[in-house]
C-alpha cells in the first residue's frame, strides 16, 4: 500500500546552550501511520516532536508539511495537536471548557461546539464528566480529557510526548490498546514519543529508535527486534548478547573460535562484526557439544529464569523455563536463525555483557562522576 | 516556555528612570559642593558624625539582637503548631505590621511618658515615676517592638520547612532534647537568623522616626542626620547624599555577607 | 514545656498588643488625655469628620494608594511573565534591580527620588517655562516605584508553580500568544497578582517616609499629616484616625481569609464526592 509523506524534516539541527540536541536528523512520517520515537533520555526524541509541534525552531535544516515549508509557522497555526506529558488541563475550565477551547478559539457555532465536544467524550468514555473541576479526575480519566480536548480540533497528525508514563501499569497497557484502536479507526497520523521500548513494539507501525541526537533505526516492530542494525539498538530493544565476532563469508560467522552458520549475508570478507544473540533464543543442553560456559547467577522472573552464564570470562544471559542451579556447567546450542550480524559501529563493545544490566550501576561506585548533575541535566532540558 | 521578554519593557524603563538615576544623582551630590565642583569635603565631613554612626550601630546591634533573642522561641512554636493555630497566630503576628507604623510608636509614647500608662500603674504601688520616654531605652523597646514581626517571620518560613523526620532521627539516634536543639534544629535555622537580621538591621539604623518620637532631640541617628540635611532648619544636600551614599554603602556590604552565608546555607540542601 | 512556651506566646502577643489595645481605647476617650480615663464618647470621632487637613490627607492617600497599586500591578505583572522567560543572566540582572527598593533603606530611596524630582522639575521650569513642582504626580510615580518590586515577587513564584505546558497547550489549540496569556496564564496567576494588588495597596497606605520626602507641599498623606500631628501636642483624634485605619484593615484582612477558606472547603468538597481525595 502506497504511503504518503506528510510530514518532512530535512537535515533538522539544534543546540541547547551550546550542547548539540539534534545533528542533521532526517525523517519522513506518512500519512494514517503510528508512528513512535523511541530512545532513552536526552537522545533528542521528544526535541523532535516539539519542532513538528511548532513549540521549538531548529537552528538549520527544513520542516515541511505537505510541499509546505513551515519552519516559522507558530504552533497555533499549524494541523497538529499535542497530548503533552502531564496532560496540561487548564486547571481553572471544568471538562468541557477544556475540550471545547480549541473550538472557541475558533469560534465556531455553539450548537457545533456541544456535539463535537459529546462526541469527544463519548469516544473517551468520559460521557457525563462535563461538569467537573480537573482536579477532582484521576490520571487516567485527565489523560482521556487531554485526548478528546486535541481530537476535537480535528487535526491531521496528533503529537502524544510520553502520555501514558505517568500511570500505573496495568492502566498503561489498557491505555495503549485504546490508543492504538483509536488512531486505527480515526485513520489519522500519530506520532508518539517514548522511552519504554515494549510500549514502542506493541503499538507502532514503524518505530524510529533515536540516540545522542540522531536516528539509529528505522522500521517496523518486528524488523527492530529481529534485525537490529548496530549494538545500541540491539540493546535498547529487548535484552541482547552482543559479542565480537568475524564474518568469514556470507552466512557463515566466527567466534569464540568457532564457526557458525546464520543467516545474514552482504559483509566483506573477514570483516569484523557485532553478534547479537537473544537471551530467549538459546537452547540449554548438556555440557560437552559445542560451547560450554558456567552458571553465575539464576533469578526467578516469573515467566521464566534469567541465568547469566559465563562463556569464556563474558558473561551471557539466558532466558529459559528450565531451572540450572548456580556452578552448573552447560552447553547451549545456537541455530542460523538465533543469530544476527551487524556492521561495527560506535557503539561496540558498550552493550551487551551481563556483568551489569545497567550504566548507571557501574558509575554509581566511581566518585569522579557527578550523577547528581546528570540527572538534572535530563530532567530539566527537553530531550 | 513563554517568551516574552517586551513585557518586561515598561518596567525597565520605569526602573531606570525612577530607581538607577536617581541613585546615580546622589552620588553625584555626594562628590560635588554647592557650585557643581567635584570635591570630596562631604565625604570627609562624615567624620563629624561619627558619634551618631557609633550610636547608630550599638543601639542597632542591640535591638536587632533583643528582637533575635524574643523572636526565635515564638518562632519555633509556632512552627511546630497544627495548622489552623499555626495559621491564625501568623496572622496575629502580621496584623500589627498592617497598623501605620506611626501611630503604633506614638502608643509607646503615651504608655511610656512620665504621666504615661506605665508610670500610673506603677504608682498604684507607690513607685516614683521613672524616665522612660526620651531615653535609649524607649528607642530600642521602639525599634524592637516595630520590627519583631520582620524578624519573626523569616525565622518560621525556615524552621517550618524542617522536616519533622529530621527531628525524629536525631532522636532515633539518641539526641535529647537539648541536643536536638543545638544540633539540628539551631543549624537548620541559621538561614532564617541570617534573613532575619538583614531584614532588620539596616532599618533600624535608617529609620529616623522612632528616635524623635521616642528620643526627643537627644538622641540622634544616621537616619535623623539625613532627615535633617534634607529637611530641617539648614538643609545641605551634598553632606546629606554623602550620609545616604554611607548607608548604602552599609547596606551592600551586610548583603554580601548574608550572600556568603546564604550560599553556604543553598549548598547544605535548606 | 508546652506550658512555658504558652506562656512566653501569650506575653509576646500581649507585648505586641497592647500599645495598640491602648490607643484603641483611647480613643473614646472623654477627654484630651491619652493617658488618663475619663470616659466614654465619640467626640473624637465627630471631629476627625470635621477635621479638613486630615479628611484631605485621607483622600490623597486613598487616591494614591488605589492608582499606584492599580498602576504598579499591571506593571509588575508584565515584568514578572518578560522576567520569567529570561535565560538566566538577564534574569539575574532584572531581578537585582528589582531588588533595590525592597532593599535600599526607605531614607535613601525617598532622598534620591526627591533630588531627582527636584533636578527634574527645575531643569523642565527653565528650559520649557512651565510650572512644575512637588506634589500629587511625583508622589504617585514614587508609590508606584516601590509598590512594583511586591508584586513582581508575588507573581513570580506563581509562574514558576504553573505548568509551562498550559501555555503551549493553548498555543496548540489555536491560541495566539496574547490571547493565550489572558485565558490561560492570568487565570493560573491571579492569586498572586491579587496578592501583589493588596501587598501594593496597604504599603502605600502606610508609607511615611517616601511619602515625605516626594510630596513637597502639594500634597500630603495621611502619615505625613499623622506625622506633624504627632510631633506637636496631641488630641485623641490621632487615637481615632488609628482605631479606623486599624479597624479597616482587619476587616479587610478577614474579609480576603474567609474568602480564601470557603473556596478551599468548596474545593474540597468536590473533589470528596469525586472520590479523588
Amino acid at each position: 500500500m502506497e504511503k504518503k509523506p506528510i510530514i518532512n524534516l530535512k537535515d533538522i539541527s539544534l543546540s541547547f546552550d551550546g550542547e548539540k540536541v539534534l545533528e542533521g536528523l532526517n525523517l519522513s512520517i506518512c500519512d494514517g501511520e503510528f508512528v513512535t520515537l523511541l530512545g532513552p533520555s536526552g537522545c533528542g526524541k521528544t526535541t523532535t516532536l516539539r519542532i513538528i509541534g511548532g513549540f521549538l525552531t531548529p537552528d538549520s535544516g527544513d520542516v515541511f508539511f505537505g510541499a509546505n515549508r513551515v519552519n516559522d509557522l507558530p504552533p497555533y497555526k499549524r494541523p497538529v495537536n499535542t497530548i503533552f506529558q502531564r496532560y496540561a488541563l487548564f486547571p481553572h475550565l471544568n471538562v468541557y471548557d477544556n475540550v471545547a477551547f480549541g473550538m472557541r478559539v475558533q469560534k465556531k457555532k455553539k450548537a457545533e461546539i456541544a456535539k463535537t465536544v459529546e462526541r469527544m467524550l463519548e469516544m473517551v468514555n468520559l460521557k457525563g464528566f462535563e461538569k467537573r473541576t480537573v482536579s477532582t479526575l484521576s490520571g487516567g480519566q485527565q489523560q482521556r480529557v487531554a485526548i478528546a480536548r486535541a481530537l476535537a480540533n480535528d487535526p491531521k497528525v496528533l503529537l502524544l510526548d510520553e502520555p501514558l508514563a505517568a500511570l500505573d501499569l496495568k492502566l498503561r497497557k489498557d491505555m495503549q490498546n485504546e490508543l492504538k484502536n483509536m488512531q486505527k479507526s480515526l485513520g489519522i497520523t500519530f506520532i508518539y514519543v517514548t522511552h519504554d521500548q515494549e510500549e514502542a513494539l506493541s503499538m507502532s507501525d514503524t518505530v524510529v529508535v533515536m540516540d545522542g541526537g540522531e536516528i539509529q533505526q528505522i522500521g517496523s516492530p518486528l524488523d527492530i527486534y529481529n534485525e537490529p542494525v548496530n549494538a545500541f539498538v540491539a540493546d535498547f530493544i529487548g535484552e541482547s548478547n552482543i559479542l565480537d565476532g568475524v564474518m568469514l563469508s556470507d552466512y557463515k560467522v566466527k567466534f569464540f573460535g568457532r564457526v557458525f552458520d546464520c543467516l545474514d549475508a552482504g559483509f566483506e570478507k573477514d570483516e569484523p562484526v557485532d553478534v547479537v544473540i537473544r537471551p530467549e533464543d538459546i537452547n540449554i543442553v548438556p555440557a560437552g557439544n559445542g560451547l560450554t560456559g558456567t552458571v553465575t547467577s539464576v533469578t526467578f522472573k516469573g515467566v521464566h529464569y534469567e541465568t547469566i552464564v559465563d562463556f569464556y570470562g563474558f558473561k551471557w544471559l539466558i532466558q529459559t523455563t528450565e531451572y540450572h542451579p548456580v556452578g552448573e556447567v552447560i552447553g547451549i546450542v545456537l541455530d542460523p536463525d538465533d543469530i544476527h550480524i551487524m556492521h561495527k559501529s560506535r557503539y561496540s563493545g558498550m552493550f551487551g555483557d551481563y556483568s551489569s544490566y545497567s550504566e548507571e550501576f557501574d558509575e554509581m561506585n566511581d566518585p569522579t562522576i557527578d550523577l547528581v548533575d546528570d540527572e538534572a541535566d535530563a530532567a530539566g532540558e527537553a530531550d | 516556555m513563554m517568551k516574552a521578554r517586551g513585557a518586561a519593557a515598561p518596567f525597565a524603563v520605569w526602573m531606570a528612570i525612577f530607581t538607577v538615576i536617581p541613585l546615580g544623582v546622589v552620588v553625584y551630590y555626594a562628590f560635588t559642593n554647592a557650585d557643581g565642583a567635584f570635591t570630596f569635603e562631604n565625604i570627609l565631613s562624615i567624620r563629624e558624625y561619627a558619634g551618631s554612626l557609633l550610636r547608630s550601630f550599638w543601639i542597632g546591634l542591640l535591638s536587632t539582637f533583643i528582637c533575635l533573642l524574643l523572636a526565635y522561641p515564638l518562632a519555633f512554636s509556632i512552627s511546630r503548631s497544627k495548622g489552623r493555630v499555626q495559621q491564625t497566630m501568623v496572622m496575629l503576628i502580621m496584623m500589627p505590621m498592617w497598623m501605620n507604623f506611626l501611630l503604633r510608636t506614638y502608643a509607646w509614647q503615651s504608655l511610656l511618658e512620665n504621666n504615661g500608662f506605665i508610670n500610673q500603674f506603677l504608682g498604684w504601688f507607690g513607685i516614683p515615676p521613672i524616665q522612660m520616654i526620651n531615653t535609649t531605652g524607649a528607642v530600642i523597646l521602639g525599634m524592637v517592638y516595630n520590627f519583631l514581626p520582620f524578624m519573626i517571620l523569616p525565622l518560621y518560613s525556615v524552621m517550618v520547612k524542617i522536616d519533622k523526620s529530621v527531628i525524629e532521627a536525631a532522636q532515633d539516634l539518641g539526641s535529647n532534647t537539648m541536643q536536638v536543639f543545638s544540633r539540628v534544629i539551631l543549624p537548620l535555622s541559621v538561614p532564617g537568623i541570617i534573613s532575619g537580621i538583614t531584614m532588620v538591621f539596616i532599618p533600624i539604623i535608617s529609620t529616623f522616626a522612632i528616635t524623635q518620637i521616642l528620643g526627643g532631640s537627644l538622641i540622634n541617628m544616621i537616619g535623623d542626620n539625613i532627615e535633617m540635611k534634607f529637611f530641617g532648619t539648614a538643609p545641605d544636600y551634598n553632606v546629606g547624599s554623602a550620609l545616604a551614599l554611607l548607608l548604602m554603602v552599609m547596606l551592600l556590604i551586610s548583603m554580601g555577607i548574608m550572600n556568603h552565608f546564604d550560599k553556604n546555607g543553598e549548598e547544605v540542601g535548606a | 514545656m508546652k506550658a512555658l512556651s504558652r506562656i512566653y506566646n501569650t506575653l509576646i502577643f500581649l507585648f505586641l498588643y497592647a500599645p495598640i489595645a491602648v490607643l484603641i481605647l483611647f480613643s473614646f476617650n472623654d477627654s484630651k488625655s491619652r493617658v488618663v480615663w475619663n470616659g466614654f464618647s465619640l467626640k473624637w470621632y465627630e471631629q476627625l469628620f470635621g477635621n479638613e487637613l486630615i479628611m484631605e490627607s485621607l483622600k490623597v492617600t486613598l487616591l494614591v494608594a488605589v492608582l499606584s497599586a492599580l498602576i504598579a500591578t499591571v506593571i509588575g505583572t508584565m515584568a514578572a511573565v518578560g522576567i520569567h522567560g529570561m535565560n538566566r543572566k538577564l534574569k539575574k540582572v532584572f531581578l537585582t534591580v528589582n531588588n533595590i527598593p525592597v532593599n535600599n533603606p526607605e531614607i535613601v530611596t525617598g532622598v534620591s527620588l526627591m533630588l531627582l524630582f527636584v533636578g527634574a522639575i527645575s531643569f523642565m521650569n527653565h528650559t520649557f517655562g512651565t510650572h512644575f513642582k512637588m506634589g500629587f504626580g511625583t508622589l504617585l510615580i514614587a508609590h508606584i516605584t516601590f509598590n512594583i518590586p511586591y508584586v513582581i515577587l508575588q507573581v513570580m513564584p506563581k509562574l514558576r508553580q504553573m505548568d509551562e505546558h498550559l501555555y503551549e497547550a493553548a498555543l496548540d489549540l489555536g491560541c495566539h500568544p496574547v490571547s493565550a496569556f489572558f485565558k490561560v496564564i492570568l487565570p493560573e496567576i491571579s492569586s498572586g497578582v491579587f496578592t501583589g494588588l493588596l501587598m501594593a495597596f496597604t504599603l502605600s497606605l502606610d508609607d511615611f517616609v517616601i511619602s515625605l520626602c516626594t510630596a513637597g507641599s502639594g500634597a500630603q498623606t495621611l502619615s505625613v499629616t499623622i506625622y506633624s500631628m504627632i510631633r506637636r501636642r496631641v488630641t485623641p483624634e490621632v487615637n481615632a484616625v488609628s482605631t479606623l485605619l486599624f479597624g479597616s484593615v482587619l476587616i479587610l484582612l478577614i474579609l480576603v481569609n474567609v474568602m480564601q477558606i470557603y473556596s478551599e472547603n468548596k474545593l474540597k468538597k468536590e473533589q470528596r464526592r469525586a472520590g479523588v481525595r
